[in-house]
């Protein structure tokens, strides 16, 4: 067994809070104007909606590519690696076993920064509901360029279709997403967390180790 | 699909038209009831369109012509008719007769190309006063040739045309009926001065809009009466009434858009270009064409834009006057919604009377009840109507037969689909007249209107007399029955351009109960939901907040009740 101890660590880079809460402002806006062209509020005039809507979706999308890089070239695209060890027990614990005083199964490490259930979460957004929503955004906003094809307007229906079922996906996602931040040791914690980046984890000894000699500014208490 | 879509323009007209009968009638209210004996037609066609000296010069296109006619020695005169002056005319111009001759304005016949109806004033049946067939005495007045009365006028020869309703330039020319009516019509030519042929003759110029609108803001039988988007107040428009014809801007001659060569136009609605794919010609490339895209092209918003970019990817699909007109009959001159002729021939001590209820935004009043034509309903700043249309229209003719039971004829119809490339969408007025029909053998008919003589609607008020010699007279059969039908017609609605600030927002249509809430068929952001997959997205939205709000509300209790320390707030 290697032992571990608990250390205040910045788990999330500075990187990661910067993509986590610019891509949370730019899903605000798109769920916002997105649902205002569907027709769900009134709350903005039509063409003041597709401005903010496109732009926010090119932000949204370069900020993807950016980051898609990112992951793959840092390696925290592992973090995201679908992991069924220990979801059942994730589940339980959210059923059931919060409401009891029980203690989370799943121990933050820095290599699984994720419990099971919220690395699932997660995936599923980024490969099926974030593409599906920008795949269908960008056929639909090039609509322009496809439309002379016979039954192009059938096309669009579908393609609009799809982005909005996609789109409801999203903001059921982030709905249980803000209240699952309010889970934490206190409600506010996750949300400290993913704005400071510091987070108490379990570091066994060479990874404490790798820390002082390499991100002696990660390991926030000496 | 196209009788859906069509199905479905009927019920938002429908309803438009519903909305328009209580603005109409508010404003009835106000208006002041004026009843004046005789029947004024003539006097009803106002001179607002004459030409002035005050009026404007044309600004970016001046005339230099290399001619001063007033010089001319075949000009001097004497002259004491018009057929003279044409002569005259024509032994400078020798080729401009025939060419004339080959057009509408002189034939009144016109043969689509697509449909292969023959069409033409000379053989229409409208929802206004129905034909001037056979009523010549009257109508011809707008036929560009002189003494057309019957059909013995001869259409073969060049001397009879009128060349100074469109090229005089003083104001002065005027015209008559070319036959006395019935002697209660007397009174609309008198007092009017004589012509004076030769300064006529000598001040000739390429038209402007006084000599167009000398006939085309009046069709229908009154100022602005038919078409909605022209009237006189297109005569000293200003910007907001029209861009391009803006007498203190652009001041564009009809000519301008209407562009033609040999005597020939463009832009006639028998047979519009509902989409003009082309946009500019360059030089030797076409010109004779009437579109906004051929001078504005097909990406006429400008820049490099998100903004521009999408209005642009409208104009495939979108005709330009449907954003650009918000709404028409804007200049203060109304135009005619509805006409129930059901009501004319009510005399008071034996003579025909005006009724005058609607008082207009220019101040003028106009009839709500005629004698001669019946009931009339009008509408100012009127939101059109709406339709995918490919620019052909297919019209109910005399020989059309019809199904009463079937609701409404359609005077014309048109194709047009949103899965059609041909077809955009457009603005329209709709016209609706309750009119006589040959109840037996299910047509439209022919009304002898004008004439001296015992069977002229106008002066007698007898349908039964007027319809069986108005097809007689016409050679068509006619059952010896009448009734009365409901009729609608569809006018492009093309003029009277808003300045481009005006031009409809967006959510104008894409909005659930916006301007294009009629149109089925397609999917339109902002004004089309998803059904069930909206009551499931919408369900699970519902569903995430509740279940996290219970058991938010169980975690709460729970550390309440100090079985766990969630909420203590300690770190």
């Amino acid at each position: 067994m290697i032992k571990r101890e608990k250390h205040a660590v910045t788990i999330y880079t500075r990187y990661e809070r910067f993509w986590h809460w610019s891509q949370a402002v730019l899903i605000f806006m798109l769920a916002f104007t997105g649902f205002g062209l569907h027709g769900t509020h009134d709350l903005l005039p039509f063409q003041q909606a597709v401005m903010l809507h496109t732009f926010s979706a090119i932000a949204l999308i370069l900020l993807w590519i950016f980051t898609t890089f990112w992951n793959f070239t840092t390696g925290n695209w592992r973090q995201f690696l679908p992991n069924t060890k220990g979801l059942f027990a994730v589940i339980r614990y959210y059923a059931w076993g919060i409401l009891f005083g029980e203690d989370h199964p799943h121990k933050k490490t820095l290599r699984r920064k994720q419990n099971a259930l919220q690395g699932l979460a997660y995936l599923t957004f980024m490969v099926i509901i974030g593409p599906a929503l920008w795949i269908t955004g960008i056929v639909y906003i090039l609509y322009d360029l496809w439309n002379e094809i016979p039954g192009a307007a059938d096309g669009l229906f579908i393609v609009a279709f799809l982005h909005t079922a996609a789109a409801f996906l999203m903001v059921t996602f982030v709905i249980i997403h803000i209240y699952m931040t309010t889970t934490g040791k206190t409600p506010l914690h996750y949300i400290k967390t993913m704005i400071t980046g510091v987070e108490n984890v379990e570091l066994t000894e060479v990874e404490r180790a790798y820390l002082q000699e390499e991100h002696p500014d990660r390991l926030r208490d000496g | 699909m196209v009788q859906i879509v069509i199905r479905n323009f009927h019920v938002a007209s429908r309803l438009l038209s519903l909305l328009l009968l209580g603005l109409v009638t508010g404003l009835n209210v106000q208006a002041s009831g004026e009843v004046e004996l005789g029947i004024s037609e003539y006097a009803d066609t106002s001179s607002a369109h004459l030409k002035s000296i005050n009026d404007s010069p044309i600004k970016i296109r001046v005339s230099s012509s290399t001619a001063d006619h007033s010089e001319f020695k075949e000009l001097q005169g004497p002259f004491s008719s018009g057929p003279e002056v044409t002569e005259a005319c024509l032994s400078c111009h020798n080729k401009a007769g025939h060419q004339f001759m080959k057009g509408i304005h002189w034939t009144w016949e016109y043969k689509h190309p697509v449909t292969g109806q023959t069409l033409g004033k000379k053989n229409l049946v409208n929802n206004f006063c129905t034909n001037s067939r056979g009523n010549e005495g009257m109508c011809a007045q707008c036929h560009a040739g002189y003494g057309w009365k019957d059909e013995t006028f001869d259409f073969s020869d060049q001397n009879k045309i009128d060349c100074l309703v469109c090229h005089d330039a003083t104001g002065s020319y005027y015209r008559t009926p070319t036959s006395k009516g019935n002697a209660a019509c007397s009174i609309m030519f008198e007092g009017k001065k004589p012509i004076e042929w030769a300064t006529v003759a000598q001040s000739v110029a390429l038209p402007t809009r006084s000599n167009c609108g000398t006939c085309h803001f009046y069709g229908g039988g009154g100022d602005g009466v038919k078409h909605g988007d022209l009237d006189s107040s297109l005569k000293h428009p200003d910007r907001a009434l029209d861009v391009h014809m803006d007498a203190e801007g652009l001041n564009f001659s009809c000519t301008e858009c209407h562009q033609g060569e040999g005597h020939k136009w463009s832009g006639s609605r028998y047979n519009m270009a509902a989409k003009d794919v082309e946009g500019i010609g360059k030089p030797g490339q076409r010109r004779q064409v009437a579109t906004c895209e051929s001078c504005h092209g097909n990406t006429p918003h400008p820049g490099n834009n998100l903004k521009a970019i999408k209005l642009n990817g409208h104009t495939d699909r979108v005709a330009c006057q449907t954003c650009h007109i918000p709404t028409f009959a804007r200049g203060g001159v109304a135009t005619k919604v509805d006409w129930d002729w059901r009501t004319a021939g009510k005399l008071k001590n034996g003579e025909g009377f005006n009724i005058k209820e609607y008082t207009q935004g220019n101040g003028e009043h106009r009839a709500t009840y005629k004698s001669i034509k019946g009931d009339f309903k009008y509408g100012e700043n009127m939101q059109p109507s709406y339709a995918w249309f490919d620019g052909v229209m297919n019209y109910t003719t005399i020989d059309t037969k019809f199904d009463p039971a079937n609701g409404p004829v359609e005077i014309n119809s048109f194709n047009g689909a949103y899965d059609d490339q041909n077809s955009r969408i457009w603005p329209f007025k709709k016209m609706h007249t309750t009119q006589p029909y040959d109840k037996g053998n299910n047509t439209l008919v022919y009304m002898h209107l004008w004439g001296n003589d015992e069977n002229a609607f106008w002066g007698n008020y007898d349908f039964a007399k007027a319809i069986k010699v108005g097809m007689e007279k016409n050679g068509k059969p006619y059952s010896g029955e009448f009734g009365f039908v409901e009729t609608y017609s569809y006018w492009p609605i093309t003029h009277m351009v808003a300045p481009k600030d005006e031009a409809l927002s967006c959510s104008e249509c894409h909005a659930k109960k916006g301007r294009l809430s009629g149109l089925k068929g397609f999917y339109m952001p902002g004004r089309d939901g998803f059904g069930w997959l909206d009551i499931v997205g919408y369900l699970a939205v519902i569903a995430a907040i509740l279940i996290a709000f219970v058991h938010g509300i169980v975690r709460f209790v729970m550390c309440k009740k100090q079985v766990t320390e969630h909420c203590k707030g300690e770190e």
